[in-house]
């Protein structure tokens, strides 16, 4: 099947129900989506389809085909992602830094539909596990990148 | 290579030329000139010079040339003793070496050193990345490294420049000739200045701390930018060529084995398949793509049989019960053996007009780092072996894979890449690690194996914190002050789990946090009943003290209440001879906006309370104040002030950042988390039943740090054990409701 990552179009041999995660990762070798539960509950595999983040682990890849995928290897090709690199940099968000791609993915997502979320909206959106506690970071990173700063 | 006699651990390029495809490293190499200066690279590593360094204390982390290669670019290259898991070890060591070295940390590249005595640089002669003990177990051999390097370079400069080496300086990055106004950059001098002698590490001198730049700064972490972007390179991540992957199903109790495999047939003709295998207590799938081999494993319809009396590890009965364990450890009566016995505790209880009875327990707990464990194994040709995996102690993983496989060390190289968490999980646990079975895969099917468990394979054969039961008398004197504590834990700890049995000494490590308190308490005992376990136990972010301070810190508590006293002015008394306790303290209540343990109706109208608590683990200490809610009929934990005195600190903002983490494991612990074992199973296999601790739940966090000047403590672990008990501290006093087992959700709060 054909699909659409990153702007580049690639030819995959893959069962429909394969998840997109393990093409990501096994087929085309992006290894910085990263598998962590496989049942969505952690959110590390998060990628963008069509600008929405979604959780690759359980996304059937016959369920992309047609669409735009985006997945952290291409995030600083967007200006939101850039900027939410720029910031995940600046105030040292990461740790271990396995769930990062996913936070980053999530943030980005969040600031490309609402580049001013209200922090209902944040907490609404940034719900995905961080292990090492960087939660109170991530809350930091996309409060600033919203705009909003210390005030 | 040059000499058979080359201990692997000294050969940075060796590791590199072999490195997976897919290594970050490998863009390094490209950027390298060929023939280029490079530190490291064809030096006499055989050499008497090299040898003769590795064991004697003084001597330890002065082989040079075996952790540092400066590139011609100025980039330092540092090979780091200690593993990177999120801690900041890796920018932490370039701080201290690069303080030294006169060496900008942003231009260091820090990778983990292979096994090798050289890189046993901490003062208790070990090398493992654990027990918060890297920077404060190594940190003047490492300035002492930084400023070799230095003298070395600058010996260097004056050969290359043909003056006095007296006549010399440098400035970061640079030998420095003033008076002519002349200056070499070091990746021009590295060549010449690695193959010099080391120098007599007496006779280097060390920068005044009162000038330095980089240590005790909030320097930026060196891994940020690539854990921002999917560019770090896990475990799991890796590839080389020709690789296959594995996955594997785990009999659902330990030390069942494989009796048949009712469909293998079937299974091998799935699509993608390449072999199906029986190894110890487990079948595992090959394939092509490791979706293949999860999918071809879980179909495996397997008749396991039951642990045979010669089981080489700990069997897991079939009616083993969590809860039913609980109940046994708070009923054990003993013998208990002691660890603190001082004043007269048996009569101060028996005379005493107050009296306080408690009995506490904990829960046990997975790891949940968020990467799930992987091995990657190869042979080569010449019968050597390689291995890619997550790892604390790679010296003692690389001898397990020595006796496993009947191999000498030097026909096995371990790589160590990135841990995604560790959190005490990576130590070597037998049963608890997918590398014997990435090698034995490898080997059978003659090709690169990578083996990744599923979570639910993780959470299958993840080690366990350990739990117990804690049985509490205390006596008050007549101004309601504590005259006598006792507190017998009915446990096994980590130590004691992975030998099997009780040493001649007590596990320090089942006892810490009950132990070694500094509250001045006259008659005190402390004691452990041992009770082995069938659960598989280990070691889990501060250990014993993630279960110990919450009993003891919550158990006194219940002390100032029956004396009438608030605990924070109980704590103040109990600590008045202790100076540096006492700051500590008066520091977290200023923090915190001066103690008030409330109820009191907060801003948003809620009804609050704050708790106290206090801990003393590897080497630091802490003191927190909790303030919580009850929401929804669970407890909401709004803001943890902390204050940390480890005595004196590398890099302010991680210390920070370390703080924030081990908050949110305390708080993890303390509010959702457990493992619950029914039936010799575990309920949750993956994070839907497993909760951790969502961001939703997290508190704000707010952190002072306090340099006593003390001895340098850790500083992963410690900022933990003081926050289950502050919170539960904050409950008693909000609800009149003392929590005495964790987690809370285990509780109802109306």
């Amino acid at each position: 099947m054909e699909l659409r990552i990153n702007q580049k179009t690639y030819q995959v041999d893959a069962d429909a129900d394969t998840p997109l995660l393990w093409v990501i990762r096994d087929d085309l070798g992006m290894t910085g989506t990263k598998y962590g539960c496989g049942l969505a509950q952690c959110g590390a595999c998060s990628v963008l389809v069509d600008g929405n983040v979604v959780r690759s682990c359980v996304t059937p890849v016959a369920g992309v085909v047609g669409r735009e995928v985006t997945t952290i290897e291409a995030i600083e090709a967007d200006d939101v992602g850039k900027r939410v690199v720029a910031t995940w940099v600046d105030l040292q968000v990461a740790q271990c830094g396995y769930c990062q791609s996913g936070q980053v993915m999530a943030a980005t997502a969040l600031l490309k539909h609402t580049p001013r979320p209200s922090d209902a909206q944040i907490e609404a959106a940034m719900i995905n596990l961080c292990r090492c506690g960087t939660y109170n970071a991530i809350y930091a990173a996309v409060h600033e990148l919203a705009g909003k700063g210390d005030a | 290579m040059m000499n058979v006699r080359i201990d692997p651990a000294l050969q940075p390029s060796a590791l590199a030329l072999t490195d997976p495809v897919n290594l970050s490293r490998r863009r390094f190499l490209t950027g390298t000139a060929v023939g280029a200066l490079v530190l490291g690279f064809g030096l006499p590593l055989g050499s008497t010079r090299v040898q003769a360094a590795a064991a004697a204390t003084a001597e330890r982390g002065t082989q040079v040339p075996a952790f540092l290669e400066i590139r011609p670019d100025n980039r330092v290259r540092l090979l780091c003793p200690f593993m990177e898991g999120g801690q900041g070890t890796f920018t932490a060591m370039a701080q201290i070496i690069g303080e030294e070295l006169d060496a900008d940390p942003a231009t260091f590249l820090v990778e983990a050193a292979p096994p090798g005595e050289a890189y046993v640089v901490m003062e208790n002669g070990m090398r493992i990345t654990g027990g918060s003990m890297s920077v404060r177990m190594s940190y003047p051999v490492m300035r002492r490294l930084g400023a070799l390097a230095r003298a070395m370079l600058l010996e260097a400069g004056a050969q290359a420049l043909n003056v006095p080496v007296s006549e010399l300086t440098t400035e970061p990055g640079k030998v420095v000739h003033a008076s002519s106004g002349r200056s070499l950059d070091y990746g021009a001098l590295a060549e010449r200045a690695m193959s010099l002698p080391v120098p007599d590490p007496a006779s280097v001198p060390l920068r005044d701390p009162s000038q330095f730049r980089w240590i005790g700064k909030p320097v930026k972490r060196l891994d940020a930018y690539d854990k921002s972007t999917g560019k770090a390179l896990y475990s799991i991540d890796l590839k080389v060529d020709g690789m296959l992957h594995a996955a594997v199903q785990h009999a659902p109790r330990l030390g069942m084995t494989v009796a048949n495999l009712r469909n293998e047939d079937q299974v091998k003709a799935m699509k993608g398949v390449h072999s199906v295998h029986r190894l110890d207590g487990a079948v595992a799938v090959v394939a092509e793509r490791w979706w293949h081999a999860k999918r071809a494993v879980e179909a495996v319809q397997v008749d396991w049989q039951e642990p045979t009396a010669d089981s080489k590890v700990r069997p897991m009965p079939a009616d083993f019960s969590s809860d039913a364990h609980f109940k046994r450890l708070a009923a054990e009566k003993g013998p208990a053996r002691d660890d603190e016995n001082e004043g007269d505790v048996a009569a101060s209880l028996a005379n005493a007009k107050l009296r306080v009875d408690a009995t506490y327990h904990n829960q046990y707990l997975n790891h949940g780092q968020l990467e799930p464990p992987s091995a990657l194994a190869r042979f080569n040709p010449d019968g050597s072996l390689e291995v890619w995996l997550p790892n604390q102690a790679p010296d003692m993983f690389r001898a397990d894979i020595a006796k496993r496989t009947g191999l000498d060390t030097s026909q096995i190289t371990l790589h160590s890449p990135l841990l995604g968490g560790f959190f005490g999980r990576h130590f070597l646990y037998d049963s608890a690690n997918p590398y014997p079975q990435a090698i034995a895969l490898a080997k059978a099917v003659g090709r690169p194996v990578k083996l990744i468990w599923t979570r639910e394979e993780e959470f299958l054969r993840d080690v366990l914190r350990p739990v117990a039961a804690v049985n509490f008398r205390a006596a008050l004197d007549n101004d309601g002050w504590p005259l006598a504590i006792e507190a017998i834990s009915a446990t096994e700890g980590p130590t004691e789990a992975l030998a099997g049995k009780q040493g001649d000494k007590l596990d320090p490590t089942a006892l810490e946090g009950l132990s070694g308190k500094s509250y001045a308490i006259p008659n005190k005992r402390i004691a452990q009943i041992y009770v082995k376990g069938p659960a598989m136990l280990g070691y889990w972010r501060s250990v014993g003290n993630s279960l110990n301070d919450f009993f003891y810190e919550s158990f006194l508590d219940e002390l100032a209440d029956k004396g009438g006293k608030d605990p924070f002015e109980l704590r103040l008394y109990l600590l008045r001879d202790n100076a540096r306790l006492t700051t500590l303290l008066q520091a977290v209540g200023e923090l915190s906006g001066g103690w008030k343990r409330g109820p009191f109706t907060a801003g948003d109208g809620t009804k609050r309370a704050r708790g106290v608590a206090m801990a003393s683990p590897f080497g630091t200490q802490t003191a927190v104040i909790a303030e919580v809610s009850i929401e929804n009929g669970q407890v909401k934990v709004h803001d943890i002030w902390q204050a940390i005195d480890p005595g004196s600190i590398v890099n302010p903002a991680i210390v920070e950042a370390q703080v924030n983490g081990a908050v949110a494991l305390g708080l993890s612990q303390t509010l959702v988390e457990e493992s619950v074992w029914m039936d010799g199973k575990p309920r949750a296999r993956n994070f839907d039943l497993y909760p951790i601790l969502p961001p939703a739940r997290m508190a704000r966090v707010h952190v002072r740090v306090v340099e006593s000047g003390e001895k340098m403590g850790g500083v992963g672990e410690p900022p933990l054990p003081a926050v289950a008990p502050a919170v539960a501290n904050a409950v008693a006093a909000l609800m009149g409701q003392r929590v005495r087992s964790l987690p809370m959700s285990r509780h109802t709060f109306t």
